[in-house]
């Protein structure tokens, strides 16, 4: 009997060769750091590419895709400009650190630090490698997660000491400039015990053909409060990852609320980590699919201590030939009672064309808990839609307005007014262009 | 495997099927063992289907089946690891009435009589259950029932029968619902089938009294491999119930039935499941069906016992206007896993399912939901329903829910919610106060968490599920 040869992996444009290249320019940054990444890109070449039958990929087009053409090329562009009001942001083009609003003075002496995480590796090392990528991927990305690791070559870096809270917004622009850009960007949150903080990443590009492969770490600290909002809006015909991992203590809360808006086919892999007792986890999404586009949503609930807390609520409207899919699990450990979790998916179809796949899931494991999942597939109310038509208002636009009052119960759940107007730019821009 | 006996030497000796007739006392007389022994190969499946003289278009079927079923691999990609401890080589597939293991009462194990005495179950009935009487017995209390029914043109008979004296029905429908290489276990039923109903109802024929195989499946013993084709034509109705509500204590390690149910235009077909196998059993079981215009089919599902059980009853709403309905019941006790679901494939415009699965699990049970609703491109006024209720009982016991749903369009509507909860406490604490014992109330809490569905099932059905329950339930608690 023959020996059985592994499957061909797939590198494409992401050869040694362009990971020596990378690893030069980030030469400068810690051995430790370097050494996980040489281990990161031989994980990544070593593993075979996703199939549609592999349980985690299910339903997806991922396997047609191709990880070819794509390269690191340099730009002048300057950032997007946002209206958002921030304490401070950060504006990266192609991976690279392009402007930086500081921290006012007040926020940096107390000890706040927001800054790039290439300075944040060679400042303030040991906390960097307490929490960046601390959690291994567990929804079926491990190939990606670890091209992401590889290829990271900049990104935020934000540390709340214990009892600090902000009230305003940091926020992190990205931005992939050229055809064939390929980026890596990633947000790492560090919320001390009972600090509080707001973090905001855009991510944003009008080329043609991208590559995005990014992420980000929520950590929250004992009765810490996190809430991290990203807005997703690459160009139409950019593939994109996206990978989150939330660690929160003891009455930590942390909220984080995804928008997807552009990409021509996005997976986002989205995993909480509820970790001690008073933990809570509000994980949140909007879609707006269009087009062909393809949102892959993948998310995870692991309950790992009693008395904790999760709700997601992922609300799709689709239009077009647009797909979703959406595969969620809730896990509760055997000592997590009293755990109360809850996962919904709602999809709003508006269209004869679009598709969309749910499979939320359940694994429990102790008994004094109240878990419950729901997933809905519908369309328009006729009569709600007619009500607004009768009153002269013109089929689209009772549409968008339907959408808005579908996504309401996510948008309403950010307090910060700033927030609340970017996420209902992006989503309003769907419809107009 | 034993060496072969007298008969299988004599089957390879045959140039056409195997067997070689001039040669031994082979004249299917149920004196004779028939015993194709231990493992699964070529040779097992000419043998089965020399002894039951079948034509030679079901032997290739069956060699085919052979084929896939080597061919697939274990599902553990997405199914429990558990199924790796299934032994082929060590299962007989196929062992004649004649040469059961002989029982007779007194071998009954003691605590499987009290249970009997305890579901109330008559003294005869027990017995029968218990497996001691002899096979001609069951064929008479068969034939009872097939005349009552056979005056309105119903066809009731073993798929043996059917496939030997209708073919032009059963050949137009077997193998159609389910193919064979649906899944590893239906290519193995379908190299190695055996036993099992065939069930034809003309049109608009609707069959007063429900069609049981509650005696028949203990009669032909092992039906391991049982194979059911039900055909309701055009505007007719029939009910048929299968299994039996009393602990068995077979000996089997391998229950891997097929079952196609095909309700043409108008017709109504519900199909009653009441299982409890004993704990050494792996009972995976492929059922499905189809349902043509305006049609109806409602699977009544539930499973108590077995070391695993996977089964999702599925119907594809061919028709416009078809109806497809699955209510399940799962009780996973320890060591148990009750791997259950249901499947809705819509496929025309107006289609509409229901799926309400209930499961209850004890002790270090694990109880696990797997569905799929699909409702495919352009159609309109396709909606489904799912809910999902779990409940545990012990700090130990384990519930998982994997449902899939796929739709697209606009003009369809699908909902699914599930839950998982625990007894209530207070309800519990009320009850007691009241001079019940804890178990005694948590069983009275299990019981009215699935009443609303048990009330679906005929009477007695309904009644026995509840003492199951209870038993299930004693030294549960505390």
């Amino acid at each position: 009997m023959s020996a059985v040869s592994a499957p061909p992996s797939v590198v494409g444009s992401f050869t040694r060769e362009a990971f020596q290249a990378h690893l030069a320019r980030v030469a400068h940054l810690p051995a430790w750091w370097l050494a996980r990444k040489q281990a990161a890109y031989a994980r990544f070449a070593a593993a075979p590419m996703p199939k549609r039958t592999d349980e985690g990929w299910r339903f997806s087009s991922f396997a047609t895709l191709t990880l070819d053409g794509f390269s690191f090329p340099a730009s002048s562009v300057k950032p997007a400009a946002l209206a958002l009001p921030a304490a401070a942001s950060l504006a990266f083009v192609n991976n690279r650190i392009v402007h930086q609003d500081p921290l006012p003075a007040a926020l940096a002496q107390r000890g706040v630090i927001f800054d790039t995480l290439q300075n944040a590796l060679l400042k303030h090392g040991d906390l960097v490698k307490t929490h960046l990528l601390a959690q291994p991927s567990k929804l079926g990305s491990d190939k990606f997660a670890a091209l992401h690791e590889a290829f990271l070559e900049d990104g935020a870096f934000v540390h709340v000491p214990k009892g600090v809270e902000l009230s305003e917004v940091l926020a992190v622009h990205h931005q992939a400039d050229g055809d064939g850009a390929a980026v890596f960007p990633h947000t790492l949150v560090v919320a001390e015990d009972n600090a509080k903080v707001t973090v905001a990443d855009f991510f944003k590009s009008d080329a043609k053909t991208q590559f995005a492969c990014g992420g980000n770490d929520l950590y929250a600290g004992h009765g810490a409060a996190v809430t991290y909002v990203a807005m997703q809006d690459w160009s139409r015909d950019t593939l994109s990852f996206q990978f989150n991992a939330t660690v929160a203590k003891r009455d930590a809360k942390v909220l984080s609320l995804n928008l997807h808006a552009g990409a021509r086919q996005a997976r986002h892999e989205s995993f909480s980590q509820l970790s001690a007792p008073g933990a809570h986890s509000e994980m949140l999404a909007l879609t707006v699919a269009h087009g062909t586009q393809e949102f892959d949503q993948r998310t995870l609930q692991i309950h790992q201590a009693p008395n904790t807390g999760s709700n997601l609520l992922y609300k799709n409207a689709l239009l077009d030939q647009a797909k979703t899919i959406f595969s969620g699990l809730i896990v509760v450990d055997p000592d997590a009672q009293k755990t109360d979790a809850y996962q919904s998916n709602r999809n709003l179809m508006l269209s004869d064309e679009a598709e969309a796949h749910s499979l939320p899931g359940l694994e429990i494991q102790a008994n004094d808990v109240r878990c419950t999942h729901g997933a809905t597939s519908a369309r328009i109310d006729r009569e709600q839609e007619f009500y607004l038509e009768a009153r002269g208002i013109k089929p689209a636009q009772a549409q968008e307005l339907l959408v808005f009052g579908f996504f309401e119960e996510v948008l309403g759940k950010i307090e910060n007014e700033a927030l609340h107007d970017s996420l209902t730019a992006i989503i309003r821009q769907k419809f107009t262009s | 495997m034993k060496p072969p006996t007298e008969i299988e030497a004599a089957a390879t000796e045959n140039p056409v099927v195997g067997i070689d007739q001039t040669k031994g006392d082979f004249q299917y007389n149920v004196d004779y063992a028939f015993d194709a022994g231990t493992g699964l190969n070529e040779d097992t499946v000419r043998y089965i289907s020399s002894v039951k003289k079948e034509e030679p278009w079901i032997l290739d079927f069956r060699l085919k089946a052979l084929q896939t079923f080597l061919a697939k691999p274990m599902p553990t990609h997405w199914a429990t690891k558990d199924l790796e401890n299934i032994n082929f080589d060590k299962i007989r597939y196929y062992l004649s009435q004649g040469q059961k293991p002989k029982r007779t009462w007194d071998e009954v194990p003691d605590d499987i009589k009290k249970t009997f005495e305890r579901l109330g179950i008559p003294e005869q009935e027990r017995k029968f259950l218990a497996g001691v009487e002899a096979q001609f017995d069951s064929e008479a209390a068969y034939s009872n029932i097939k005349d009552i029914v056979a005056k309105q043109g119903v066809i009731f008979c073993n798929s043996t029968e059917g496939l030997r004296e209708h073919p032009e029905i059963f050949r137009k429908f077997f193998g159609k619902v389910i193919p064979t290489g649906d899944n590893k276990f239906s290519a193995l039923n379908s190299a190695v089938f055996s036993g099992g109903s065939f069930i034809y109802v003309p049109p608009g024929v609707k069959v007063a009294q429900p069609l049981q195989a509650y005696f028949r499946i203990n009669a032909e013993n092992f039906g391991q491999f049982e194979r059911t084709l039900i055909i309701a034509d055009e505007g007719s109705e029939v009910v048929y119930m299968e299994g039996c509500t009393a602990p068995k204590f077979s000996t089997s390690t391998l229950h891997s039935a097929v079952v196609e149910l095909v309700a043409l235009k108008g017709a109504k077909i519900q199909y009653i499941t009441v299982q409890n196998w004993a704990n050494n059993v792996f009972n995976l079981v492929t059922k499905r069906a189809v349902a043509h215009e305006d049609a109806e089919v409602k699977w009544i599902d539930c499973n108590i016992g077995s070391r695993l059980t996977m089964k999702y009853p599925g119907v594809v709403l061919k028709g416009k206007r078809a109806r497809g309905e699955v209510i399940s019941i799962a009780l996973a006790n320890d060591g148990q896993h009750q791997d259950t679901g249901a499947k809705m494939i819509h496929a025309a415009d107006d289609t509409t399912s229901v799926v309400v699965s209930k499961s209850i699990s004890v002790g270090q049970g694990r109880s696990t939901y797997r569905g799929q609703v699909h409702i495919p491109k352009h159609l309109k006024g396709c909606k489904n329903n799912t809910e999902c209720d779990a409940l545990l009982i012990n700090t130990n016991s384990r519930t998982d829910t994997y449902p899939a749903i796929s739709v697209r369009g606009d003009k369809n509507a699908t909902q699914h919610e599930a839950s998982v909860s625990k007894v209530s406490e207070d309800m519990i604490f009320y009850m007691q106060q009241r001079g019940l014992t804890e178990a005694q109330a948590m069983s009275l809490a299990v019981n009215g968490f699935i009443n609303d569905l048990a009330r679906q099932f005929p009477m007695e059905y309904s009644v026995e599920l509840k003492r199951l329950i209870d038993l299930e339930m004693e030294g549960s608690v505390g």
